[in-house]
């Protein structure tokens, strides 16, 4: 019975226990950083080929201005984001954020499809007018960087 | 002229809590020096003078600020930042902790209210020990008052005065935003005295049964408060951001949750300690660790780190001085624990065998520390990589699912067990042999989950885990009932609640459904058994904005059901839409209904969703924050001095081994 072990095993097996349960935490850590991380890519990433296909990632930079355009369902909108340097399509089925508008900042996280649209399953607009998603920012800082470089 | 006074009373609150923090302490480490008693005594007793005029200079600041709003002052910064004149009355009140700098000051208001709360029902402890815990308050309060002084002033005048204000956040403008904050904030900044009592027992060298006794009806009541506070949160979001989510693993509600998961740690270990003298080391060491995370969470969500790291670079002086405080609080109260812990260690011979009531409680704190821990770095780590300019990345519910949700499973099935168990030495054959009907009733309750209703296997493993929780509780509460406390009938809540809250997230992850449509009015859109017809469309304008009422009639199978009024805004000073939903709630559904955007050719786009069993999610959150606040209520904590004082360890000498 438990209660012949002496204080120093009971020690042992309750560090065991303790460590046991740290080590399936870490490894169900690894594993869900493994197939969840989503990476952030801007426009000019996407259009160079450095992004992963088949998984899902983050794009972000200003919506073009007048490039909303609506399916005949309604439900379903098609949009072009910029980094100023490059842009990509980007359809989504659902409901825009209330932030949502032409020529403001947008991010939005999906996947690739064969044909180089970007599917989104998730449009992110911030809480708050003024706000700019600063990963959106940074892509259209990236990328206007890069207008500049190539200008002769 | 009042913003200046403002300003004073929080210099003058500052040198108060300077008082506060040192004399005390000092006194009381010098109490037992012979000849020098007389002043320390005087330094002794100058801890609750100093707190109470601490609190009363903090509430006059804060009531200044409240004054700034309501008259419109917009020569006040902050004032002219979060408030319009077209804002309703109440709404300018609570906009007084709407931005950094309000929140901020409302932080040290309820480290007033607590540390005075302290100071009034502290009159059975002995004088070093309430002088010592009011002293770690004070230092506390000396750290936010400094920031506030120094980096984050509200009474900062902008001068000329802005003819009118920039306006609330529309999304703030809710009666979720008069009780929320202040909830939490209780339950964050209640963590403050738990630790303080930590920090006394350290610096006092001892921990009985006794000290546990005092500190736990603290804890328990700013855990109610946390919960509470949590659980409004998530609430609000649920009807106010229009999309029927209710928990985003966002960084701002981890920030809160990370708190809370410890807290619940310390609650169970607390009780080890007062009940057997175990687990001290680790009950101070986790106070420490509750309440470092409070401050981590306050400042995660207040710095603008999370909105982006260079927010937080934009005032270098704020960062700085948040990553110093911290260093200091939780470093120092680390250094001062590796020095001191072995002083407080476990009474000799108080034992536990292996299957033991102590050893499930500890199984409990392990897996909700590992589960903080988990938050933590999912929380933290996309923050250092893009600090570093490492990448950018971002961490989604994704990795909180897979890693938390397998984390609760064990808790979920020891939860129930753990009351059955008997302290310092259990039999399981005979744990298991009494817990043999409640199984029973579990198992059959699954099979009929999987058959009947043709769960998934996800929502019959969530059904079952909640059903063996409710029933194994139910069960104890049966056979044990006569002649108990009410920290047992808290307990005995606190877990019921959990069970029905795990079935409510079951449910409604598992089963809820809902479908994004293009309506004209007229026009009729489905999810589950419901139709949602769009009736009409009207004007609905407020104060500070305009906006369109929908009008939805649901039916089942032809039947009514409901009507509903979803609504559109559009917030004219700060040009932001908002999307107000409508619901209508159930004891075994809500109907969710908002209103997305007018599409050019005259449609709106509609979400329309059937969430089964939401209430069960709100009403167990309840009853797990009432299951605390009825634990806290126990006789035993009003108990006189007199037997307060009695070590109760001694009792426990003889060991199993």
């Amino acid at each position: 019975m438990t209660s012949a072990l002496k204080p120093r095993h009971k020690r042992l097996i309750l560090l065991a226990v303790a460590l046991g349960a740290l080590a399936v935490a870490t490894a169900l850590v690894l594993s869900a950083f493994k197939n969840n991380l989503v990476f952030f890519i801007t426009p000019t990433q996407v259009l160079s080929g450095d992004a992963p296909r088949g998984r899902i990632v983050r794009i972000g930079g200003l919506v073009e201005s007048g490039s909303l355009r609506r399916q005949p369902d309604g439900v379903t909108v098609g949009f072009v984001v910029t980094d100023l340097a490059n842009k990509v399509r980007v359809s989504y089925r659902g409901i825009l954020p209330d932030l949502f508008k032409e020529g403001k900042g947008v991010v939005a996280q999906g996947k690739l499809d064969g044909a180089g649209v970007f599917v989104a399953e998730q449009v992110l607009a911030k809480h708050d007018e003024n706000y700019m998603p600063p990963e959106a920012s940074y892509a259209v800082r990236e990328g206007s960087r890069l207008a500049q470089k190539d200008k002769p | 002229m009042m913003p200046e006074l403002g300003h004073l009373a929080l210099i003058l609150a500052l040198c108060l809590a300077c008082l506060q923090g040192f004399l005390p302490l000092a006194g009381s480490l010098g109490a037992g020096t012979p000849g020098r008693g007389a002043s320390n005594l005087r330094w002794v007793a100058l801890a609750r003078p100093a707190a109470a005029g601490q609190a009363a200079f903090v509430t006059l600041a804060f009531a200044i600020l409240v004054h700034a709003f309501v008259v419109n002052d917009f020569s006040v910064a902050y004032v002219a930042g979060n408030s319009n004149t077209a804002l309703p009355l109440v709404y300018r009140v609570t906009a007084t902790w709407g931005g950094h700098e309000g929140s901020l000051l409302l932080w040290v208001q309820v480290l007033a209210l607590w540390t005075v709360a302290v100071a009034a029902f502290s009159r059975r402890l002995p004088d070093e020990v309430v002088a010592r815990v009011l002293s770690v308050l004070g230092l506390v309060s000396i750290g936010f008052l400094c920031f506030m002084l120094f980096t984050s002033d509200p009474f900062d005048r902008t001068l000329p005065a802005p003819a009118d204000g920039r306006d609330l956040n529309p999304l703030l403008q809710d009666v979720g935003m008069i009780v929320h904050p202040p909830l939490l904030y209780m339950g964050y900044v209640g963590f403050s005295v738990a630790f303080a009592f930590a920090i006394a027992a350290l610096v006092g060298g001892k921990l009985d049964a006794a000290w546990a006794r005092w500190a736990r009806p603290w804890t328990l009541v700013a855990w109610t408060f946390l919960t509470l506070g949590i659980f409004l949160g998530s609430f609000w979001a649920y009807y106010e951001l229009g999309w029927g989510g209710w928990w985003f693993w966002d960084a701002v509600e981890n920030a809160s949750f990370m708190p809370w998961l410890v807290g619940t740690a310390l609650v169970h270990s607390l009780a080890v300690t007062e009940k057997r003298g175990l687990f001290r080391n680790w009950t101070v060491l986790l106070a420490i660790l509750a309440f470092s995370l409070s401050l981590l969470g306050t400042f995660l969500v207040r710095s603008g780190v999370l909105t982006s790291v260079h927010a937080f670079a934009s005032d270098p002086r704020r960062g700085l001085f948040i990553l110093v405080f911290l260093a200091f609080v939780i470093g120092g109260s680390l250094l001062l624990y590796a020095w001191r812990a072995p002083a407080i260690g476990a009474a000799p011979g108080a034992r536990f065998s292996l299957f033991s009531r102590e050893s499930l409680l500890l199984l409990n704190n392990v897996l909700m520390l590992v589960a903080a821990a988990t938050v933590l770095l999912g929380t933290l780590y996309p923050l250092f990589l893009d600090a570093l300019g490492w990448g950018k990345i971002s961490v989604g519910p994704p990795y909180f699912d897979t890693v938390f949700v397998p984390l609760m499973l064990p808790v979920l099935l020891f939860i129930a067990v753990g009351p059955f168990a008997a302290w310092k030495h259990a039999q399981a054959a005979q744990v298991a042999r009494r817990l043999r009907p409640a199984a029973l009733l579990t198992a059959a309750a699954g099979i009929a989950a999987a058959l009947l209703a043709h769960a998934t296997p996800a929502v019959a493993l969530g059904l079952v885990l909640a059903a063996w929780t409710l029933l194994a509780t139910l069960q104890h509460l049966v056979q044990h009932r006569r002649g108990q406390s009410a920290a047992w009938w808290g307990m005995i809540v606190a877990h019921a609640g959990v069970g029905i809250f795990v079935a409510g997230v079951t449910l409604v992850k598992g089963t809820e459904a809902a479908d994004d449509v293009s309506l004209r009015v007229g026009a009729t859109a489905h999810a589950g058994d419901y139709a949602f017809r769009f009736v009409s469309l009207d004007k609905a304008d407020g104060t500070n904005y305009v906006g369109a009422r929908a009008t939805f009639e649901v039916t089942k199978d032809g039947a009514p059901v409901a009507t509903l009024y979803p609504e559109k805004r559009f917030y004219t000073v700060q040009q932001m839409p908002t999307t107000e939903a409508a619901i209508d709630r159930g004891f075994l559904r809500d109907l969710y209904v908002s209103l997305g955007e007018r599409t050019p050719d005259g449609a709106w786009i509609v979400r329309v969703q059937h969430k089964p069993f939401m209430g069960w999610v709100w009403g167990g959150a309840l009853i797990i924050a009432s299951g605390g606040l009825l634990a806290a209520l126990d006789r035993r904590y009003r108990a006189r001095r007199a037997t307060a004082a009695v070590p109760v360890v001694t009792t426990t000498v003889e060991s199993s081994a």
